[in-house]
């Protein structure tokens, strides 16, 4: 009754090839960016600091690798060491060029990581499946190796950790360092992550996206069909190494502050994979939903838990936490084995018809 | 709509969470950073137990301090620095007095935060060393001994043996350490020392995911035998290196533990063959002091502790229970300055500063003969107070020799450098604003 499109005619194909063709999804999407907007000012430092904004940079990440196994088909395990790329060299460009503004560096910073993930991805035009997922875990471990043995990535610190300095930017505004505010942090990942999603929404609905699937779907008949494998796999590992550069980035840069190479461990390679799968496989509100999961749940456990009048120690805590989105994610896939984002889509169908549901 | 409900769920609890942060008037807030999970909980686990166990103590004999009830609370940290930082947003937001992080990762995120939002670091006897200066980090402390410290003492200890420092000449020492910001810390001083002394520096870095299986590792020690071999490990880390190191026959006497690596549970790993494994210390060992028996009586005994009562008051559970007594002295000393019972952040980072445990004081505690007293300035957070040797007798620690002095004439000029790059690197670094009290 609500959710109805019936009476919405388009009239134009500007309308017609619109990202929200129905109504009521862009008042959907109004209201989600209101609230995005007014969070900063209700919610605690804590909530921003600790759940929004690694949120959000989780979420691009997920993207990233989304495009590479969910859209183009290309398993992946080296998630973790690309994002590593980004985040090591946006540290070497603002140390030469401390001047520069730091989003702009994050975005550039992007693209030696699109470089390096090109390098990587060409064992993918003679491997596929499995055998291609071990190339890319060689990829994570080599580069692990390199944020480890190469001390001038890190400026010869002797802890061998990456320690981001104070910038600012637009007027006077500490925009990273200790001393940055929540909110100012927040928003810049916000814009950032809005602006890269929207980007990528669109290529993934034109012809490059179109490739990467068909790519996906069937590679020899997409080739018979005039799609070259080499561009369209290479495009595909640069620009999900790009989002993944960018996200590995703003993750020092807007979250951490500082970081060792093991921040950029297997580990992370692994939580953005869950995302990726439990959100939903080729759908990219899926890996806004997963990462959501993924990285909010056990956070909110593990405050809701206690705050709940439960006096248990901290460490049972977290094992709770632990077993609890463990059940979770299997219950998930057992419930929908395409993730959240088909949940979400089989949601919007029934709202569709409700309350008169026929068939 | 289940997943709607689910996410607006998620949301609603997600807010509850960061609104129903409570802030308590008339407590002294202490949190935990521990870690009784994952690779590391071998260690982290009596370091944790001894620190809760102290404060608990002072809460049921004594009733808080000075009146005012402490209130402990542990947040789990799995050795992990994202969740440390995590740990350290939630504390910050109830009124955290001091931040105590048992990692030197952590401790490096949260130093330059510290600054900031006013909250001092107590990183006893590890994190950045650089922070013994107090001009630079004026909210960071690190006493009694940084690590640069640590690794001093255990050379001036091979000096002693071989009959001087010239003797070192041409010898040959290993450094086996933890790959992370842990083992690398001592090295600049290691080197140091090394061209100074002229003895050969070889370096074993262990991986933190290969922290148990070494082999490799030692391999290469039985190949180049080092004449002594100095270890930084901790967690899995360091019983693996004790049994590998036995296994290899390689003499104990002459390998050397930094004091994290000298926990029951590692040396006890090479059993009887690891007789002789000797670890730097800076408190005592044993139940025999007042203040253990105290907490034996108020707080064990009375069902209020997590320890295994086999293992209580071993090497690492002193040494929390020594963490917790400088906390709770910097209170006292923070109430002492200000004449006020309840205390903030600010206060308790005078508290630190002023610290002034003398041999009257540690009586009173029931802390005679377990520490020595110790003494803080404005410019010197860490003290580099002496330190001694604790020799594994295949069943227990014993003290081996006496206190001695670390090589400080080495270390303070490094010290002092290693703040100003600190600072260069980190600019702007922001200026001591704090006045200085004593």
């Amino acid at each position: 009754m609500l959710y109805r499109e019936s009476g919405q005619y388009k009239t134009s194909y500007i309308s017609d090839q619109s990202i929200f063709p129905i109504r009521e999804d862009r008042i959907g999407i109004a209201i989600i960016g209101v609230i995005a907007i007014v969070i900063p000012f209700v919610a605690s430092d804590f909530f921003l600091n600790a759940i929004m904004t690694p949120f959000l940079i989780l979420a691009l990440a997920a993207i990233g690798l989304n495009i590479l196994t969910g859209y183009a088909g290309q398993l992946s395990l080296g998630t973790g060491a690309f994002m590593g790329v980004g985040a090591y060299s946006c540290y070497k460009l603002t140390t030469i060029f401390p001047d520069v503004n730091i989003i702009i560096l994050v975005l550039l910073s992007g693209l030696f990581s699109a470089g390096i993930g090109v390098i990587f991805g060409l064992p993918s035009l003679r491997i596929k499946g499995l055998y291609l997922a071990v190339t890319t875990l060689a990829a994570q471990f080599f580069l692990e190796w390199c944020f480890i043995r190469i001390p001038w990535l890190y400026n010869y610190n002797s802890s061998g950790a990456i320690e981001v300095p104070e910038r600012r930017g637009f007027g006077d505004i500490i925009l990273t360092g200790p001393a940055a505010g929540a909110m100012t942090q927040y928003f810049v990942v916000l814009g950032i992550v809005v602006v890269v999603t929207l980007a990528v929404k669109n290529i993934v609905r034109g012809r490059i996206g179109r490739q990467w699937m068909m790519i996906r779907d069937m590679d020899i008949a997409a080739e018979l069909m005039g799609v070259r494998p080499l561009t369209a796999k290479l495009s595909a590992f640069a620009v999900s190494s790009y989002l993944c550069g960018v996200a590995g980035a703003m993750f020092i840069f807007f979250y951490l502050g500082a970081a060792e190479p093991s921040a950029f461990s297997i580990t992370l390679s692994f939580q953005i994979l869950f995302m990726v799968i439990l959100g939903g496989l080729g759908s990219l509100v899926g890996s806004y939903f997963g990462a959501a999961f993924i990285w909010g749940l056990p956070i909110v456990l593990r405050a809701v838990l206690p705050a709940m009048g439960i006096d248990i120690g901290a460490e049972t805590v977290f094992h709770i936490a632990t077993m609890v989105v463990g059940a979770l994610i299997i219950f998930f896939l057992i419930v929908e084995p395409h993730g959240l984002a088909r949940l979400w889509s089989l949601g919007k169908e029934k709202l569709r018809v409700w309350p008169f549901p026929y068939g | 709509m289940r997943l709607k409900r689910l996410i607006a769920g998620t949301i609603m609890a997600g807010t509850l969470a960061g609104a129903a942060l409570p802030a308590f008037a008339d407590e002294l807030f202490v949190p935990l950073f521990s870690y009784r999970t994952g690779p590391f909980a071998g260690s982290g686990i009596p370091i944790a137990n001894g620190m809760h166990d102290y404060l608990t103590m002072l809460n049921e004999r004594d009733g808080g301090i000075n009146g005012v009830k402490i209130r402990v609370s542990e947040c789990e940290t799995g050795y992990d620095t994202q969740k440390g930082v995590e740990c350290y947003e939630q504390v910050k937001g109830e009124g955290a007095l001091v931040i105590s992080p048992y990692s030197t990762g952590i401790t490096l995120q949260v130093i330059p935060k510290a600054s900031v939002d006013k909250i001092p670091v107590l990183s006893m006897a590890y994190g950045l060393s650089a922070a013994a200066e107090g001009n630079t980090f004026p909210w960071v402390f690190n006493p009694p001994n940084t690590y640069w410290d640590g690794a001093s003492a255990i050379v001036t200890d091979i000096a002693r043996r071989e009959g001087g420092a010239e003797a070192l000449k041409g010898k040959k020492i290993g450094y086996i350490f933890l790959d992370a910001g842990y083992g690398r810390e001592p090295i600049p001083l290691l080197e140091q020392m090394a061209s100074d002394m002229g003895f050969e520096l070889l370096q074993y870095p262990v991986p933190g995911k290969e922290m148990q299986n070494q082999s490799s590792q030692w391999l290469n020690i039985r190949r180049d035998r080092p004449d002594y071999m100095i270890m930084w490990g901790w967690g899995a880390m360091s019983p693996t290196a004790v049994k590998e190191a036995t296994k290899i026959r390689y003499p104990m006497d002459k390998f050397y533990g930094i004091w994290w690596s000298g926990g029951n549970d590692d040396a006890a790993a090479g059993g009887e063959a690891a007789k002789g494994y000797r670890t730097l210390n800076f408190h005592g060992v044993g139940s025999d002091f007042g203040v253990i028996q105290d907490i034996k009586k108020y707080v064990v005994d009375a069902g209020k502790s997590e320890v295994d009562p086999a293992k209580f008051a071993d090497n690492l559970y002193n040494r929390g229970v020594y963490n917790s007594m400088l906390i709770a002295e910097g209170i006292r000393r923070a109430q002492e300055l200000t004449g006020k019972t309840v205390i903030d952040a600010t206060d308790m980072r005078n508290g630190l500063e002023n610290l002034d445990i003398t041999e009257a004081r540690l009586k009173e505690m029931g802390m005679e003969g377990f520490a020595l007293p110790m003494k803080l300035s404005c410019d010197d957070h860490s003290g580099h107070h002496k330190v001694y040797v604790v020799e594994w007798d295949g069943k227990d620690w014993q003290k081996s020799g006496d206190w001695f002095s670390p090589d400080v004439d080495v270390v303070k000029p490094l010290l002092k450098k290693a703040a100003e790059d600190y600072a260069a690197s980190n600019a702007p670094w922001p200026e001591r604003t704090e006045a200085c009290l004593n």
